[in-house]
């Protein structure tokens, strides 16, 4: 088993784009994950039967298969994205139908009278969402949110398939032409756990950071 | 008049809880609403604001009818606090933030001047000094009195309070009644549904007796407790005044 210093510069330059396709699809995750989740919450029955269909169809089929559908499947349509744009929106997709569900976990979490103490004060539906049931359900998901930025971020890599050169595609192509796929693939997951344990202490540094006395579960990490 | 409940009727499934409850409030008047448990007495209160829609029947406060579908029941909530048994102040914020929040959000008023009419509010129910805690640092009885100063600082026309006491430590009751009590004494229009005989005593204007969702009897304190018209009336005031060390 031999290593080479040079892989070590050539998969960083993966990097960039992995923490890209991540940010990026955890951010459209977010947005669209809380709306899904309002909607299955607070909506009417049509709006809970769509939000329902869409989030059992991104988590009962395998993320490839999506991404597969996105970027070979769409042009068939005359949709023709980029292979990062389609990277980034099947990751989207379908990190947002775990996230509404988390965020919807939380919303329901958060105590019955607190929505009554917003309408009493005179607040709308939307303003109690936002002032008084929002801030409180955001804390209480964040350990299982972390887990699913944990999780984009280590999925991520299936954009290889996409011809994309992230972390994992950069990996694939030094095994090809080095022909030593044993070692370079044990420094990509070097690579992998590293980001993980930095993204890790970050969250925690986040959850403490918005902890409320008496809001959420006990801390976990002592 | 300031408030007008008229002909009101709730049904929860097959169970009636309110079989057509009428009467009326003055402003500054104190009426406390007593009655056995699952009588509709909390179920009264959340349908005058309608934090639960009543089946058939009117309510107007300051003559405009609230139980209208064309009403912005927002505009008219923010005129009408609400102090709940389980308190329900907003756990992310702090005393500060949950008396605040309704002059900014539904008021528009600027930070500021929210902060210093939060900050008299917390002043005149004895907690300027816990401004900075948060709900789960703060006893019952702080958390109730935090509830009344959300209340206040909204101006309210009228307060509801449902059963503000009982879900506090027997100790803890003094400090919430005595807030109330002042308030009264400053002419803020109550609705209290409460079993502390002794606040009825003091400060209410009517005792009103419910019962298996309708009105059995209402009247000022002292007729009410020593001459009820109803043997039912004077029953439960008698088996009340027991059990929370009330007499004659």
């Amino acid at each position: 088993m031999s290593f080479e210093w040079e892989w070590f510069p050539k998969l960083a330059e993966g990097l960039p784009l992995t923490l890209q396709i991540t940010f990026s699809c955890i951010a459209i995750g977010i947005v669209l994950g809380v709306l899904l989740a309002l909607g299955r919450v607070y909506g009417p029955r049509f709006l809970r039967g769509i939000c329902i269909v869409y989030i059992q169809f991104f988590r009962g089929t395998p993320l490839l298969v999506q991404l597969f559908i996105v970027y070979n499947g769409l042009p068939n349509l005359g949709i023709t994205l980029t292979a990062l744009q389609s990277g980034i929106l099947a990751l989207g997709l379908n990190t947002a139908a775990y996230q509404a569900e988390y965020f919807r976990g939380a919303i329901q979490a958060v105590r019955g009278g607190q929505m009554l103490a917003a309408r009493s004060l005179g607040m709308s539906l939307p303003q109690a969402i936002r002032y008084a049931i929002l801030p409180q359900a955001f804390r209480l998901v964040l350990p299982a949110w972390s887990n699913e930025f944990i999780l984009m971020l280590k999925y991520s890599s299936i954009v290889f398939t996409v011809t994309l050169l992230d972390l994992m595609g950069k990996a694939k192509r030094l095994s090809a032409r080095d022909s030593r796929s044993f070692e370079v693939f044990l420094v990509a997951a070097l690579f992998y756990l590293v980001l993980v344990f930095v993204a890790t202490m970050l969250l925690r540094l986040l959850e403490n950071r918005v902890r409320i006395p008496g809001l959420g579960a006990p801390s976990q990490h002592r | 008049m300031l408030l007008r409940v008229e002909d009101i009727h709730k049904q929860y499934g097959k169970d009636k809880v309110l079989c057509g409850v009428s009467f009326t409030m003055n402003k500054g008047e104190t009426k406390v609403i007593i009655g056995p448990s699952g009588t509709g007495k909390s179920t009264l209160l959340r349908c005058i604001n309608r934090l639960t829609p009543a089946d058939q029947g009117r309510v107007w406060l300051d003559d405009e009818e609230l139980t209208h579908t064309r009403t912005n029941i927002n505009k008219i909530r923010a005129e009408i606090g609400f102090v709940f048994q389980s308190f329900n102040l907003f756990a992310h914020l702090t005393a500060l933030g949950n008396v605040r929040i309704g002059p900014m959000k539904v008021k528009r008023m600027n930070k500021k001047d929210a902060t210093t009419l939060a900050m008299e509010e917390l002043e005149r129910v004895g907690l300027s000094d816990k401004a900075g805690a948060y709900p789960a640092e703060l006893s019952g009885g702080q958390q109730q009195r935090v509830s009344i100063a959300r209340a206040l600082a909204m101006f309210p026309k009228l307060i509801l309070f449902d059963e503000p006491t009982s879900a506090l430590d027997p100790e803890l009751i003094g400090e919430v009644l005595e807030v109330m009590v002042s308030l009264a004494k400053e002419g803020m229009t109550m609705l209290v549904v409460t079993h502390e005989m002794g606040f009825a005593r003091a400060v209410a204007d009517e005792i009103i007796f419910m019962e298996n969702g309708v009105i059995v009897e209402q009247g000022p304190p002292k007729q009410m407790f020593t001459n009820a018209k109803h043997q039912r009336t004077g029953e439960f005031l008698n088996k009340i005044s027991e059990l929370y060390g009330e007499t004659g």
